[in-house]
């Protein structure tokens, strides 16, 4: 029996109750007065219906998260001596055959008689489950009908009691984000302590080599890979700045002249316009970065006799900029337009330009949380994978030069993580101690600017 | 006061001149820097459509295919030499080619999938055996990029993907009319292909779609409930500050972090299969939702309390005010919020690399558990390929995508315009 059949079966058992205890309320009613019914029929029936799928369906969900891996231990469990004793990796190719003889797929290695045995452990072990899962939900669903149905009678309180269900999964579901954010810390700082065992801490921190490569065999050229993580963290911070310089005095001056300029009319077309770039997928800017900018970039430089790498950090950043410009300009908008007009009044009431009010008076009462929103955008651009994959290098370089070829946090994740990957091996660790990084400070960077951003709209609130 | 005949109006009207430049220095400076934004944003359009209009046609070439009965096992037509036969018709055409390296050269004109296209033509038509056809086949994409006038008759040979001898072929087919430029099919019901003229972006826009669908059936309703327990139910106190500020945090997370938790959760942990559109858009999800919680919040915060007050008046339960009153008022917002994330989720590529979703697929996902890749991600993998001809193909599929973006942004325009009430 499948899983799909068992949850369409669930649902109609559902309906069913829900028919059962409107019924069976009204029925009860006609005994004692419909007036003495404390909930309307329609609750009553809720309350059986969700007391017949919510169980069941919650222990249908830990069935199958839970089933590919016992299952899995089982048929290892079964496998002879021999195969069980094979190193961990080995083990795996083994079972994965087995699944996919079971599925009618392809093979990898020869079939013999202990993996055909094996693979009909499996069929019937996968047998075994699905049934005994269809047996138990239905169980459940089913008494839980007959439990609940037999409860209703007119004092029973069935819309207070479907009320508290109701909003218990809505607390449940608002704190999905807290486990979201266990989730991101566990599964980094696992893999990073793991990596941390093997190239100690301050070597990656502040080594100033990295060649992420291990060799396979002990006596292989090279074998040391070089873990030290300084020419990563500059090659992003390098991008980072030449994205700010873009972004932040163009989005500021946006922001400026939409808010305190522009009549409306050029306001309604300038801003959606503005805001198509904040839109657009930065795949889709990696593409104009390396398909575009680059060239162009290397083109007219090098004819100034500059030497301008083909995957130069000003390209990405340039890019980068670009695509952080909304970002800077719409945050910088809302804390403008917070400003009190009475300030701006009092400013030309003085003879002040408007230039002037705006340097003098707007920016500084505003400066707060145009700080704010740069922070937010740097650690935006620290974060930003797409487009620095798609045209900044590879080669760690230690370097000033924005024309030479750099590489970032991002980037260096992405390589090592995609493709053959082996999870103990400190080339694929070290990804993981790159995100842990990135994480930690993209949130020191929001947790100061959404700080910053509150402290200051409470000022003029 | 410098000398006793000397005002401060004086003093003032010296420098006004120079400080009204300075005003329209500081206006222009505002204007420019629109104009600058904006121009950036024409010439990434321009780059990417000026690029890319001309996939959206390939050059076909007409043979005419003699299939003798000799050559066919009617049990098993599979068996059957397709290329074989396709290039018997090339040599008839061009009797006079002889040596190895020119057959050679005449068989590249022609796409390698001219013989699954007269495979399937001949399976689905039995009677055809022993007559001889005349198909359109998909020209090589050296040969499609020639006549897209990507590739030059004046450069030198040597630097050129086609000879002489080929492009003088070429002008011999063109001249009996068996040279056509068409409208591009393959590309919108083909899977990846290593060969350009073959390879389309039904398989990663099923993906897309596959994984969108996941993202859409657990993030809308999670994070709807959410919302609502946060701005109507809970209680002002520690723990729930500490939900927004997580809330908000995630929200600015980097993506890439999320592929991180990803890999190593779902995939290592749960055993999810890898590269499926499950566990990309579980990995989506978690990504939008802080998105449309804080979309929704901002849309149920917008519906005036006097509307709750008088349901509570009239004596419903707090659930009740919400659920009758309250939702279906902010609903118009919360849906727009939640189209909104999930054109952010349709662009986004980082997460579904760490996942897997970068593999090369051909055959089109039929599954939530069959391995895919994505829109994006298959603009990325284009974007690598280091033929020409998938230079104009991932332009296209920037295409498609952007097209997509704007048709879900429209649509969230319209909802809000439409059903956004102003208290």
């Amino acid at each position: 029996m499948t899983y799909t059949l068992i949850i369409l079966i669930l649902l109609a058992l559902s309906t069913i109750a829900y028919r059962a205890g409107s019924t069976r309320a009204l029925a009860v009613a006609k005994t004692a007065g419909v007036a003495r019914l404390h909930s309307r029929p329609a609750y009553y029936g809720f309350l059986v219906s969700l007391w017949c799928g919510v169980p069941a369906f919650l222990l249908l969900l830990t069935w199958m998260i839970c089933e590919p891996v016992v299952v899995d231990d089982l048929i290892v469990a079964g496998l002879p001596e021999k195969i069980q004793s094979l190193p961990e990796n080995r083990l795996n190719l083994v079972v994965n055959d087995i699944k996919n003889l079971v599925d009618s797929k392809m093979v990898s290695g020869e079939v013999n008689e202990e993996i055909s045995k094996a693979a009909d452990h499996y069929r019937k072990l996968k047998a075994t489950s699905r049934e005994l899962a269809a047996v138990l939900v239905l169980l459940i669903a089913t008494s839980a009908i007959y439990l609940v149905w037999r409860l209703i009678s007119p004092t029973l309180q069935a819309r207070n009691q479907v009320e508290k269900i109701i909003k218990g999964a809505l607390i449940a579901c608002s704190t999905f984000a807290i486990f979201i954010t266990i989730g991101i810390i566990l599964s980094v700082l696992f893999e990073s302590i793991r990596f941390f065992k093997i190239v100690p801490f301050y070597e990656f921190l502040f080594g100033l080599e990295w060649s992420p490569q291990m060799a396979i065999r002990a006596d292989q050229v090279g074998s040391s890979g070089a873990f030290g993580a300084i020419p990563i963290f500059a090659g992003t911070l390098m991008i980072s700045l030449i994205a700010m310089l873009v972004a932040v005095p163009l989005g500021l001056m946006s922001a400026i002249y939409l808010s305190e300029y522009a009549n409306r009319k050029f306001r309604a077309v300038a801003k959606p316009l503005l805001e198509i770039l904040a839109g657009i997928p930065t795949v889709v800017y990696g593409f104009f970065a390396a398909l575009t900018v680059a060239p162009f970039i290397r083109g007219s430089l090098s004819g100034f006799g500059f030497d301008v790498s083909s995957e130069s950090a000003l390209a990405a950043g340039l890019v980068m900029g670009i695509m952080i410009i909304p970002f800077v300009s719409s945050l910088s908008d809302d804390v403008i337009n917070a400003v009190p007009q009475a300030m701006r009044d009092g400013s030309y009431a003085l003879g002040a330009t408007r230039s002037e009010t705006i340097k003098q008076v707007v920016i500084p009462a505003a400066l707060p949380g145009i700080v704010g929103g740069v922070l937010l955008a740097v650690s935006r651009a620290i974060g930003e994978t797409m487009i620095v994959v798609m045209s900044a290098g590879l080669a760690a370089n230690l370097t000033a030069n924005p024309f030479q070829a750099v590489t970032t946090v991002t980037v260096q994740i992405v390589t090592l993580l995609v493709g053959d990957q082996e999870f103990d091996s400190p080339k694929t660790l070290a990804a993981f101690a790159l995100g842990l990084i990135l994480f930690i400070v993209t949130l020191v960077l929001n947790i100061i600017a959404l700080f910053v951003v509150r402290k200051y709209r409470e000022q003029y609130e | 006061m410098n000398s006793p005949t000397e005002k401060t109006i004086d003093i003032v009207k010296r420098g006004l001149g120079k400080r009204y430049r300075s005003e329209k220095r500081f206006r222009f400076y505002g204007v420019f820097a629109i104009f600058l934004s904006l121009l950036f944003l024409a010439l990434l359009f321009t780059s990417i459509i000026s690029s890319g209009y001309s996939a959206f046609r390939q050059t076909y070439i007409q043979l005419s295919v003699d299939l003798p009965k000799a050559d066919f096992d009617f049990n098993n037509l599979d068996q059957a030499n397709y290329p074989g036969l396709i290039k018997n018709a090339l040599r008839e055409k061009f009797p006079q080619v002889s040596s190895r390296s020119d057959k050679k050269a005449l068989y590249s004109l022609v796409s390698s999938g001219a013989a699954f296209q007269l495979q399937d033509l001949v399976k689905g038509n039995q009677s055809l055996i022993g007559t001889t056809v005349t198909i359109w086949v998909p020209a090589d994409d050296d040969v499609d990029m020639f006549y897209k006038g990507y590739i030059s008759r004046d450069v030198p040979e040597g630097n050129r993907r086609l000879n002489d001898k080929q492009l003088s072929w070429l002008d011999t087919l063109e001249g009996n009319g068996r040279i056509e430029m068409r409208f591009n099919t393959t590309f919108f019901s083909a899977g990846d292909s290593r060969e350009p003229e073959l390879a389309g972006i039904r398989g990663a826009f099923t993906g897309s779609m596959l994984t969108l669908l996941i993202t859409l059936f657990l993030s809308f309703p999670i994070g709807g409930a959410a919302a609502v327990y946060l701005q109507e139910f809970a209680p002002r106190n520690r723990w729930i500050d500490m939900v927004e500020v997580n809330i908000n945090n995630l929200a600015a997370v980097p993506s890439i972090v999320f592929g991180l938790l990803g890999l190593a959760v779902f995939i290592n942990f749960f055993h999810v299969p890898r590269s499926s559109p499950l566990v990309g858009g579980l990995v989506l999800t978690l990504m939008t939702l802080p998105i449309i919680i804080i979309a929704s919040r901002a849309a149920l915060q917008s519906v005036p309390p006097s509307i709750r007050e008088a349901a509570l008046g009239v004596g419903a339960s707090k659930m009740q005010t919400v659920a009758h009153h309250v939702l279906p008022l902010a609903m118009p917002g919360m849906l727009t919020g939640t189209i909104i994330g999930m054109a952010r989720a349709l662009g986004e590529t980082a997460p579904l690399l760490m996942i897997g979703m970068v593999a090369f697929i051909v055959d089109i996902p039929g599954g939530f558990t069959d391995p895919s890749t994505a829109l994006p991600v298959q603009i990325y993998l284009w974007a690598d390929s280091p033929e020409r001809a998938f230079v104009e193909k991932t332009s296209a599929a920037i295409m498609v995508l952007l097209a997509f973006l704007i048709a879900m942004n429209f649509i969230a325009v319209i909802l809000r315009n439409r059903f956004e009430r102003r208290w």
